[in-house]
């Protein structure tokens, strides 16, 4: 008993077979992209392989006196590197070079004998610098005993200059690669209308998140490294890069100084570790079929 | 009776074209899926090798050009990166998958700017 469908049947069995193809074809095709982790590996800033020894020697260090920050960051940076370079990291004294450039100052000046050819930073995150060779203005500066801002730390710029001190510290320690520059960790507020989002519910019940202006008094602190990447053998600078980050509180909060000090260091190190290791920034990227 | 041999040739040509390039395309899938399946499996210079084989077989497929991108970036090239990003926008401007791929890697390159090119 055969006969024709009704042409609804028929109709209906047309789009069945449509459906399935194209069922069949999306199986059989596939996606046409793919996520896929990366890990891009990038080369460090500066060539070590003739070091194989870092010395973090020390910092002019300024500022927030509920820090030393020439201590503090001595300590991290020196952990940072002994888990994460090559290279072997000497245990030596803090060196108080605030102290040293003062009786530097005091006794026969060797600043600017030669002038050190110092490779600047150009990256995205670092601030602009300045040279490590002191201008002349700043070579005949009186060193301020108090760092309290920026300029005061100027005149210190001499120190990093002065290629027969580094490279006696060199000799001292066999040739190392010498870490050393300025730190300034100072407090700072700001007040002023923040945006940020409240939730609200309205008179049926329904959240909702609104854009609210408020006028905030803030504090916090303001980080300024400076990191000088010394020749032990030359006593020259090969590299140096500035750094500013800043953090800002409610004002009721009450955060620890040191607490905040880490807070911005943290942020900072992966570019400085960037300068002496290579480093894997990880990713994710969409392959196309 | 010029213009009629002159218009044979044509479509003779016009035809027999058309399934050369869509054996190119069709080889240029094959190393791109190819790619993609040991790429997944970690092995990135065997990914690139077929990536820049299929960008060979067919110099218009964008998705060549954007996976062996995404290679060259895993193996530190960022220049050639770079180069294999830009092809593949030239061909396929609008594809929105390889505007982000691109976005991201100049996010990372430009941080890394005075990073030195891996030989």
């Amino acid at each position: 008993m055969t006969g024709l469908l009704p042409p609804k049947n028929v109709r209906r069995l047309l789009l069945a077979g449509v459906a399935s193809v194209c069922a069949a074809a999306t199986l059989a095709c596939g996606p046409s992209y793919f996520e896929i982790p990366i890990e891009t590996p990038i080369q460090p800033k500066l060539d070590v392989s003739a070091f194989q020894r870092v010395l973090i020697a020390g910092f002019v260090a300024g500022g927030s006196e509920d820090v030393d920050a020439n201590q503090e960051t001595v300590r991290l940076l020196r952990s940072q590197l002994r888990s994460k370079s090559s290279l072997r990291v000497i245990d030596a004294d803090v060196m108080q070079l605030q102290e040293i450039a003062q009786e530097q100052s005091k006794g026969a000046p060797e600043t600017g004998e030669e002038p050190p050819a110092s490779k600047e930073s150009s990256g995205a995150t670092p601030t602009q610098v300045s040279s490590v060779t002191p201008s002349p203005e700043h070579a005949t500066q009186p060193l301020p005993a108090k760092i309290k801002e920026e300029k005061d730390l100027e005149p210190y710029e001499r120190l990093f200059a002065n290629t027969s001190y580094w490279k006696r510290i060199g000799e001292e320690y066999q040739n190392p690669l010498i870490v050393t520059g300025t730190v300034l960790f100072m407090p700072n507020s700001r007040s002023g209308f923040v945006s940020r989002d409240v939730e609200q519910i309205d008179g049926y019940g329904r959240r909702r998140v609104v854009p609210v202006r408020q006028y905030l008094e803030r504090k916090g602190f303001i980080l300024r490294p400076k990191f000088v990447f010394i020749d032990g053998r030359s006593g020259a600078t090969i590299y140096s890069e500035s750094y500013r980050e800043e953090v800002l509180y409610n004002s009721q909060t009450n955060t620890p100084a040191l607490s905040s000090y880490f807070e911005l260091m943290d942020r900072l190190v992966p570019n400085f570790l960037s300068a002496l290791s290579s480093q894997k920034i990880r990713g994710t990227r969409v392959l196309l079929k | 009776m010029f213009s009629r041999v002159a218009a044979s040739v044509v479509l003779i040509a016009a035809v027999s074209a058309a399934p050369l390039y869509a054996d190119a395309r069709s080889d240029a899938k094959a190393q791109v899926a190819f790619g993609i399946d040991v790429a997944q499996k970690g092995l990135w210079r065997e990914a690139i090798y077929r990536w820049e084989k299929a960008a060979e077989l067919d110099p218009t497929y964008a998705a060549a050009y954007n996976d062996l991108a995404i290679g060259y970036e895993h193996e530190g090239q960022l220049d050639k990166a770079r180069q294999a990003y830009e092809k593949a926008l030239e061909i396929d401007p609008n594809n929105a998958q390889i505007r982000q791929n691109f976005e991201l890697f100049k996010e990372i390159n430009d941080r890394t700017a005075s990073a030195k090119e891996r030989p």
